[in-house]
C-alpha cells in the first residue's frame, strides 16, 4: 500500500491509484463568514483496502464524503481540490455525470439509517429502486436482486421482510438494509458514515464483519467515517486523522495506533475505555470543544486544547500553523506537529511510566 | 386498514351527535320562542299554545331532542288532529319562512356549494402546490420571490372587492364571461362552467396563498431530510427525487388543512363569495335564515357544516392512512 505526500497542485499526470484526492476544500459561505469544513485534504486508497477517517464532530469527516458522492453540486458549498476516481476526476463533473457514478461506482452507507430511510416505502422498494436507476430491469427483476440482497446481509426471511417499512425493523437490521442498499449495483467504492453509531456492541460488531465480508467478496475500496478508534482498528489498513477540517495525522493503521505521533491521536486513544485495563481507571477526555471553522485558532489549530504546546520553544504553536512531516524511521506515516522526536519520546516515556503506576 | 376506517368512521359519528346535541340546546334553550316566531305578528294566545303543542315545545328539553334526532333518522310529523305536517326522513324541521321541511331546500342548494367547492380546491390544490414546490426547489430564486409575492398579494384582497374587480372587469368592460350564476351542470354544462368561472377565481385567489407557503415551506423542511440526501447519493434523478421522495412525504400536512377547507367550502362558508356573485348556496340561506331568525334553518346550516367538516375529517384521516404506512400499521 503506498502511502505519499500527495502533490499540493494539479500535475498534469492522472493517478494510477484507484482513490486519490488531493487538496480537498469544501468551503461553506454563511452570514457569519466563511466555513472551511474541509480545508485541503488529500489521501490515496487502493482497491481492497479500507481507509479509516477518524475525528471529532465537526472535523470535516461527513462533508469529506459527501464531496466525494458530488452531493454538495447544486448546494451553496464550493469545492475546489482533485478527487481521482478510477482515472477520471469527480470535482469538475456535471450533476448528471455524476449522477451516474453515484449508487452504481461510488456509494454510501448512511449513519442513522431510520432517518436515511424513506419512511414511506417498503425497505425492497428502496433497494429496487436504487438498482432498477443503474440497470435496465423489470421490477420484479429488481425486487428479485434486493431480495437477494437484504439475504446476502443476514435478514432473516428476506422475501417476507422485503415489503416491510423502515419502521417493522429493528436498529440493526435497519443498518443491515441500507448497507444491502449500497451495495446493490456492486459499487467499486464504499463510504461507510459512522456505520455502527447508535448500534449496541454485539451489532456494531456484525456489521463491521458484514461490510469486511462484503469487501472481500466484491474487492471495494472501503471508506470508513467514524470517531470511534476501536471500530477503525478492527477494520482499516490507513488511518486519516482530522481536526478542524484537515488532515493532522495519516498513516497505516499499524503505525498510528501503535506510534501515534500528534497529541490530538494521542488524546483520542486515551479517551477509550480498554477491554483489559483497570475497570476502576477514569476515562481520559481530551480538554476543550472542537474549534470553530470560521476562525480557526492560529498555528496549530490544536493549540488551545494541547497539554505540550509548552514544550515547543517561542510559542510557535500559536504562531506558526505546523506542516505535514514524515515521521522518523518511516517515511509513510506523516503528521503536523512542531513537537520535537526527544520531547515526544520523553512524553511517551512518563506516560507509561504513569500508565504501569496506575496498573 | 380496515379496523382503522372504522375506529376513524366511529369517533367521527361521536363527534356528529355531539355537535347535533350542542346546536340544538343553543338554539332552543335560548330565551327566545320559537313558537311566537313561527306564528308570525298578529298572534292570539290561544293560536300560540295550538303552534306550541305542534311543534312540541311543550315537552321536555330531552323529549325535544329526542323527537329531533329520531326526525333525522326516521322522519317526523308536525301538529295534531287539525293541521298535521309531514316531514319525511331526514327531517331537520320545517323552515318557519318558508313552511317547507328544510332539508329540501338545503338539498337544493347543496349542488351549489358542491360545484362552488370541488371546482376551486381543484385548482388550488394543484396550483398552490405546483407554486409551493417550485418555490421550494429554487430557493431564494426569482420564481421563488414570485410564487411567494403573488400569493401573498392574493390572500391579501377580501373576496367582495376582489369579486367585484373581476366582474367589472370580465363581465362589464371586456364582456369576456356572462353574467356569473348557476346552472345546474345536469341541464347545461357550458353555462354551469362559465357561470363559475369568476366565484372559483376569487376563491382560488383566496385560498391559494395559503397552500403555496404551506406546501413550500413543508417542502423545504422535507428536503432537508436525510432520506433525501439518500435518494441523491442512490443516483436518482432529480425529478424522482423531488416529487417520489420529496413531495409524497411533503403532502401530509396539505392534506390535514385541505380537508379542513374542502368540508369548510362544502358546508356553505364561502357566503362572500355567494352573495357577491348572487348564488343561492348554503351560505346564503344560513344568512337569510338567521335574519328571519327561521330556527329550522338556522339549525339545519349549523349541522350540515359541521357534518361537512367532520366528514372531510374522515376523508383526510383515510388519505393519511394511504400515505403513511406509519399511520396505517399503529
Amino acid at each position: 500500500m503506498a502511502i505519499e505526500l500527495s502533490p499540493q497542485t494539479a500535475d498534469g499526470t492522472v493517478p494510477s491509484t484507484f482513490l486519490d484526492v488531493r487538496d480537498l476544500r469544501v468551503h461553506f459561505p454563511t452570514e457569519d463568514g466563511l466555513v472551511k469544513s474541509v480545508d485541503g485534504v488529500s489521501f490515496a486508497l487502493e482497491k481492497g483496502k479500507t481507509l479509516g477517517i477518524v475525528g471529532e464532530s465537526g472535523s470535516g469527516k461527513s462533508v469529506t464524503s459527501l464531496a466525494l458522492l458530488g452531493l454538495h453540486k447544486g448546494t451553496r458549498a464550493q469545492v475546489s481540490g482533485e478527487v481521482w476516481l478510477d482515472g477520471n476526476e469527480l470535482v469538475g463533473l456535471s450533476e448528471a455525470e455524476m449522477r451516474a457514478l453515484r449508487g452504481e461506482k461510488v456509494s454510501m452507507i448512511f449513519q442513522d439509517p431510520l432517518s436515511a430511510l424513506h419512511p414511506f416505502y417498503t425497505v425492497g422498494n428502496q433497494i429496487a429502486e436504487a438498482y432498477m436507476v443503474h440497470h435496465k430491469v423489470s421490477k420484479k427483476e429488481a425486487k428479485e436482486r434486493a431480495v437477494e440482497m437484504l439475504k446476502r446481509v443476514g435478514i432473516p426471511q428476506p422475501d417476507r421482510r422485503v415489503s416491510d417499512y423502515p419502521h417493522q425493523f429493528s436498529g440493526g437490521m435497519r443498518q443491515r438494509a441500507m448497507i444491502a442498499m449500497s451495495l446493490v449495483c456492486n459499487p467499486e467504492l464504499l463510504i461507510a458514515d459512522e456505520p455502527t453509531t447508535a448500534l449496541d456492541v454485539t451489532v456494531q460488531a456484525q456489521i463491521l464483519d458484514l461490510i469486511a465480508d462484503l469487501q472481500e467478496e466484491y474487492g471495494s475500496a472501503v471508506i470508513i467515517i467514524t470517531h470511534d478508534l476501536g471500530v477503525v482498528s478492527q477494520v482499516a489498513d490507513d488511518i486519516l486523522v482530522m481536526y478542524g477540517g484537515r488532515r493532522i495525522e495519516y498513516g497505516s493503521a499499524r503505525e498510528v495506533l501503535k506510534h501515534p505521533e500528534h497529541p490530538y491521536t494521542w488524546g483520542l486513544l486515551q479517551s477509550m475505555p480498554s477491554l483489559t485495563g483497570d475497570v476502576h481507571a477514569k476515562l481520559n477526555p481530551i480538554k476543550g470543544t472542537p474549534p470553530s471553522l470560521i476562525n480557526l485558532p492560529s498555528g496549530c489549530a490544536f493549540n488551545p486544547r494541547c497539554a505540550f504546546k509548552d514544550r515547543v520553544p517561542d510559542g510557535r504553536c500559536t504562531t506558526e500553523r505546523p506542516e505535514l512531516r514524515p515521521m522518523a524511521g518511516n517515511e509513510k506515516h506523516i503528521a503536523a506537529c512542531h513537537l520535537a522526536d526527544e520531547e515526544k519520546a520523553e512524553i511517551r516515556g512518563t506516560r507509561d511510566k504513569t500508565d504501569r503506576l496506575a496498573k | 386498514m380496515f379496523r382503522y376506517l372504522i375506529r376513524r368512521l366511529l369517533a367521527a359519528a361521536v363527534v356528529i351527535v355531539v355537535i347535533s346535541l350542542i346546536t340544538f340546546v343553543i338554539f332552543f334553550a335560548l330565551p327566545s320562542n320559537p313558537a311566537l316566531l313561527a306564528c308570525g305578528k298578529t298572534c292570539s294566545p290561544s293560536r300560540l299554545a295550538e303552534i306550541k303543542h305542534s311543534l312540541g315545545l311543550d315537552q321536555s328539553l330531552a323529549t325535544q331532542y329526542w323527537n329531533f334526532a329520531k326526525g333525522i333518522v326516521a322522519g317526523r310529523t308536525f301538529g295534531d288532529n287539525s293541521v298535521v305536517v309531514q316531514c319525511s326522513a331526514p327531517c331537520l324541521g320545517i323552515s318557519f319562512a318558508s313552511d317547507t321541511p328544510v332539508f329540501q331546500t338545503l338539498m337544493q342548494d347543496f349542488p351549489v356549494d358542491l360545484s362552488l367547492a370541488l371546482g376551486s380546491a381543484v385548482i388550488f390544490l394543484i396550483v398552490g402546490v405546483g407554486l409551493g414546490v417550485l418555490a421550494a426547489v429554487r430557493k431564494g430564486r426569482l420564481a421563488d420571490k414570485l410564487s411567494v409575492g403573488f400569493a401573498l398579494l392574493g390572500v391579501s384582497l377580501m373576496p367582495f372587492f376582489l369579486g367585484l374587480v373581476l366582474l367589472w372587469a370580465f363581465v362589464d368592460k371586456w364582456q369576456l364571461l356572462p353574467a356569473p350564476g348557476y346552472t345546474p351542470i345536469t341541464q347545461d354544462p357550458v353555462a354551469w362552467f362559465e357561470g363559475l368561472i369568476l366565484p372559483w377565481a376569487t376563491l382560488v385567489i383566496l385560498f391559494l396563498a395559503m397552500y403555496t407557503r404551506l406546501s413550500r415551506s413543508s417542502m423545504l423542511e422535507v428536503l432537508s431530510e436525510d432520506y433525501i440526501r439518500t435518494a441523491r447519493a442512490k443516483g436518482l434523478p432529480r425529478r424522482t427525487v423531488i416529487l417520489k421522495h420529496g413531495l409524497r412525504a411533503a403532502i401530509t400536512p396539505i392534506v390535514t388543512i385541505f380537508g379542513m377547507d374542502f368540508g369548510y367550502l362544502i358546508g356553505g362558508t364561502a357566503v362572500i363569495t355567494e352573495s357577491v356573485f348572487g348564488l343561492n348556496g348554503i351560505g346564503k340561506l344560513a344568512v337569510d335564515s338567521v335574519t328571519n331568525f327561521d330556527l329550522p334553518t338556522i339549525l339545519a346550516t349549523t349541522l350540515f357544516a359541521a357534518v361537512a367538516i367532520v366528514l372531510a375529517n374522515v376523508v383526510v384521516d383515510i388519505v393519511y392512512g394511504l400515505i403513511d404506512p406509519r399511520v396505517r400499521l399503529a
